[in-house]
């Protein structure tokens, strides 16, 4: 087991090298450089260039310098924690991104789990009750979640929560932490704003985790090992548990993989709505601009995060699977 | 729970059960009714069924599929599926753990706890997949305990050290290496047992057999009977063995009950079934099995002509025996294998070593000639390569080393291993197969039109009016009306499908037909009709056969020659009445052994086959041992024992030791 974890582990090594040279060379596709758009930018609004202050910026950013040159620049610092420096905020990379990073894997975390308590449940009853009444119902509502866009749910949420709860309209905090250092006030101010973007992300999600639910379980259902088990005499709802349930449990931990940088991405324009302080407005921002180091370090965050992601769900696989942990595949 | 008094109602057409109520009975199953609702409309299956169980004796239900049979077992053990249920009637079950209180099932929720008392602790059932019966996911250890634990108040070490001892008890060489396995880790024999031992674990005082060795090879069949009979008689538990194998039926049973489109036909000891059939469907049945002693040019009898509907229906009349004259030995061949050879690598050890590359030989040298106009029978039991040499000779697979030599209509031999392009397209046209699943073998995105024109189309043979004639000429060939050409596959029977199959086979006019198991997944009476159309049009067409099959009895109706094929090889090729009147090697010894006989007369030797399991190799002569005592590979060779008849045994070895 622990070599198995360790091959994986290097070989998750290549696969953010070579995302780490896609994303660069996409961001570089694209002509001109973040100096380029400001400058466009500037002389739309009418207001004057400093051709000297860009001149010594592309020097010292290296903008002179050969693409690949500034490749391996840029991911030479990703070792020791320096990941480029964002022209849009004239400030590095790392403290752009630090806070709301945290955030953004605050609220996608939190939206998985409320995702999994919602799923669950519904899924096993609308499997167990095929087309009866509460399945049926419980389907609608799913396919109404999945169906109504997240911006519209988001505005509804916002407003209502305003008007019942008295929560403040946007952000993840009270306006008056915004950019403050992180204290015990800021943190309850932020779960009491969580819960909105938290549903909002999560209603599509959890339709599309419900109908997949019943669906593998319904098959697992149809199975002759849950005949055997009822015949042992077991209960029925403790036959469920042990046996289909656990098998269909399956999909669910191979979902975890991609589940992390869909909520993360699916994310952005309900993030901008809620003007939350996660990544997703800052990566927009970003490739709008062609601040690239801004945009790069970002993309190679997400790129972190899937491959992280894919290896929780193999090695949870592997361990609740016997099949995949015991047997090796037979080659022709 | 309700005690029983009034007096049964009887079903039609049943044999009827005691008088008396449940009178020294352990089960009684009286005019019971099951319907099923299929979109609204209730469908009745079971109509008004009868049967009784004493205690300590092996009752078969026998029937086709689809008469009903696995319904009544799903009621008594309270498991319908959620869209059936009982409409009528009665299951009264008398526990004699309880001083024979009588129980009626029938009437019982299925998941109320008395029933789940009763259910796996009382009465359990083993089902016929071994493999998809137990969960892939938990350890086959961790499954028989939870029966244990459920019904008694055994815990922790002392129910795992109960639950090794029923797991020895079923065979298992190592039970407490066994308790910590998963399923698939198991062969198929030994998923049987460990189902055996969940079902046995509470000691019921009814198991319920449903189809327990249908789909085991017929050595490892044999054994689980075996087992069965044994267990059954230790633990003086009654037995309900459902089946549609009247081998199995006879060799097993006391009693038989004969159920029919959901009615009862006829029941009694088996003694009297056998041997005074009295239904026209029972003595129907038992002439559409094949069996050994068939004379010559002996048909079988296909049911449907004398099931109870015949008058209406009419069947095919029985055409007259057109066998062709056994082939000269001197015919020329029109095939001939010669010493191929495939290897498959398999990655050993777990997943997470890493794991090794072992190259498994799955054919190992084997040479055969097929004569034109002969039909080789080709027998073996799964995983013996048999359908691995049938893919190499279609070329579906290529072998490693070796000669694959077919002789065409112009005589000339070509090497099929070595052709390429518009040559092998040519020789694929004349050489073609038909499949053991009929389900699985054709799209059921196409019609039986586009599945009949696709190999025409391929082979661009004729303007789509002449393909339409040619199709239509086809299914009249396989007896099926050309009205049905604009169907889809699923609105056919099995038996239709493979006569779709087989006319598919057949569309290309090909010389050559490799049928791999054609009639395994078939019904005993629609495999009757199959094989009797196959026997026909290789007669009118002048077809050549390679028969592949791990049923002896239908190889031995089909073939002329047969092959026997161990772990690779062939160990043994004669003519079809030598092999069976003469076996030389122990592999087709034990595989003859192993056949049950639905005849009274002929029972299986248990005592033996408890003594010899199996086809493993354990046991035999050295000369026939393909490894030597060091385990280093002994040189091996054919020797002819008698003309045509030829035996796998270790060079240098003479004629006289092949006793």
């Amino acid at each position: 087991m622990l070599r198995y974890i360790f091959r994986r582990v290097l070989i998750m090594i290549p696969t953010l090298l070579i995302t780490s040279a896609l994303i660069f060379t996409i961001i570089e596709l694209p002509p001109g450089d973040y100096f380029e758009s400001y400058v466009a930018e500037l002389q739309a609004q009418g207001e004057k260039v400093d051709e000297e202050r860009l001149n010594f910026l592309r020097e010292e950013y290296g903008f002179d310098k050969p693409p690949v040159e500034r490749y391996f620049q840029w991911l030479g610092g990703w070792f020791v924690g320096d990941f480029g420096y964002s022209f849009a905020y004239e400030l590095p990379v790392a403290d752009v991104v630090g806070d709301r990073l945290f955030l953004t894997i605050l609220v996608s975390f939190v939206t998985i789990i409320f995702t999994w308590l919602i799923a669950f449940p519904i899924g096993i009853y609308s499997a167990t009750h095929q087309y009866s009444w509460g399945d049926y119902s419980l389907t609608f509502v799913g396919l109404l979640g999945l169906a109504t866009p997240n911006f519209l749910l988001a505005l509804l949420m916002m407003y209502f929560a305003n008007r019942w709860f008295g929560t403040s309209i946007g952000h993840l905090m009270a306006p008056e932490f915004l950019d403050q250092p992180m204290s015990w006030a800021k943190l309850r101010s932020i779960f009491e704003h969580l819960w909105i973007p938290v549903i909002v992300i999560g209603t599509s999600g959890t339709a599309g985790m419900i109908r997949r639910l019943r669906a593998n379980l319904l098959d697992e259902l149809q199975k002759q090992y849950v005949t055997t088990a009822r015949a042992k005499g077991l209960h029925p709802f403790k036959a469920l548990m042990k046996y289909p349930l656990r098998m269909s449990l399956n999909f669910f931990i191979a979902d975890i993989g991609s589940v992390l940088p869909q909520i993360i991405s699916g994310a952005e324009v309900v993030a901008i709505v809620l003007s939350l302080e996660t990544t997703g407005p800052l990566l927009i921002n970003a490739l709008q601009s062609q601040d690239m180091y801004l945009a790069g370090s970002f993309l190679m965050f997400l790129a972190i995060l899937t491959v992280i992601g894919v290896l929780i769900s193999d090695i949870a696989l592997a361990f609740l699977d016997p099949r995949i942990r015991l047997s090796g595949g037979s080659t022709k | 729970m309700q005690t029983q008094t009034k007096p049964k109602p009887q079903g039609r057409g049943a044999a009827s059960p005691d008088a008396r109520p449940n009178g020294g009975n352990l089960l009684t199953v009286s005019g019971l009714r099951i319907a099923f609702d299929l979109q609204g409309e209730p469908h009745e299956v079971v109509k008004g069924a009868s049967l009784r169980i004493r205690p300590g004796s092996v009752v078969a239900l026998v029937g086709e599929s689809g008469s009903g049979k696995s319904v009544i077992s799903q009621a008594i053990m309270g498991i319908l599926p959620r869209n059936g249920s009982i409409t009528g009637g009665e299951i009264a079950f008398s526990d004699p753990a309880r001083d024979g209180e009588v129980t009626d099932i029938a009437s019982l929720p299925q998941s109320s706890e008395l029933m789940r008392r009763i259910r796996g602790g009382r009465i359990s059932i083993i089902f016929q997949e071994p493999m998809t019966s137990l969960s892939p996911v938990h350890t086959i250890g961790n499954q028989i305990e939870e029966a244990l634990v459920l019904h008694t108040d055994i815990r922790g070490a002392a129910a795992r050290a109960e639950t090794e001892q029923m797991l020895e008890r079923v065979g298992f060489p190592n039970p407490h290496r066994a308790y910590d396995m998963y399923p698939f880790e198991l062969s198929g024999g030994l998923r049987q047992r460990a189902m055996i031992a969940m079902a046995l674990i509470c000691r019921p005082a009814l198991l319920i057999a449903d189809e327990p060795s249908t789909a085991l090879d017929v050595t490892v069949q044999a054994q689980v009977l075996a087992l069965l009979k044994d267990l059954q008689a230790e633990l003086g538990m009654a037995m309900l063995l459902i089946t549609h194998d009247l081998g199995v039926v006879a060799n097993v049973a006391d009693e038989v009950v004969v159920i029919y489109h959901g009615e009862i036909m006829e029941a009694g000891p088996v003694e009297d079934i056998f041997r005074k059939p009295q239904h026209p469907y029972l003595k129907a049945l038992l002439a559409a099995v094949p069996h050994f002693d068939m004379q010559p040019g002996e048909r079988l009898v296909s049911l449907r002509a004398s099931g109870p509907d015949a008058a209406t229906k009419g069947g095919k009349p029985a055409k007259p025996e057109k066998k062709p004259a056994e082939p000269a030995p001197s015919a020329p061949a029109i095939l001939r294998v010669e010493n191929i050879v495939k290897s498959y690598s398999i990655k050993k050890g777990s997943f997470f070593s890493g794991g090794s590359q072992e190259s498994v030989r799955v054919v190992d040298d084997v040479s055969f000639e097929i004569a034109h106009g002969e039909c080789l029978g080709l027998v073996g039991e799964s995983g013996c390569g048999k359908t691995t040499v049938s893919k190499m000779i279609t070329r579906a697979v290529t072998p490693d080393s070796g000669r694959v030599t077919y002789a065409g209509a112009s005589g000339k031999p070509v090497e099929l291993t070595a052709l390429e392009g518009e040559a092998l397209k040519t020789a694929r046209s004349d050489i073609q197969m038909i499949f053991q699943d009929p389900f699985g073998s054709l799209n059921p995105r196409m019609t039986v039109m586009e599945i009949l024109r696709e190999p025409l189309a391929i082979h661009g043979i004729g303007g789509r009016a002449e393909q339409v004639h040619r199709i239509t000429e086809l299914m009249r060939q396989v007896g099926l009306d050309p009205r049905y050409l604009s169907r889809y596959p699923h609105s056919f029977s099995g038996g239709q499908r493979q006569r779709i199959g087989i006319a598919r086979a057949l569309a290309l006019d090909p010389r050559l037909i490799i049928c791999d198991e054609p009639v395994s997944a078939l019904d005993v009476s629609v495999q009757a009709q199959i094989l009797n159309l196959l026997k026909d049009l290789q007669a009118d067409l002048g077809l050549t056969y390679l028969f592949i099959s791990h049923n002896l009895a239908v190889v031995d109706y089909m073939a002329d020659r047969i092959a026997v094929m161990w772990k690779g090889r062939l160990v043994e090729v004669a003519q079809r009445s030598t092999l069976f009147r003469n076996p030389r090697h122990p592999y087709t010894r034990a595989l003859l052994d192993a056949v049950p006989y639905p005849d009274l007369d002929r029972p299986l030797d248990f005592e033996g086959i408890r003594q010899r399991p199996g086809g493993d190799g354990t046991g035999w002569a050295d000369i026939y041992r393909p490894l030597g005592s060091d385990g280093a590979a002994a040189q091996m060779q054919f020797l002819e024992v008698e003309p045509g008849h030829s035996v796998l045994v270790r060079a240098g070895t003479s004629a006289s030791e092949v006793a």
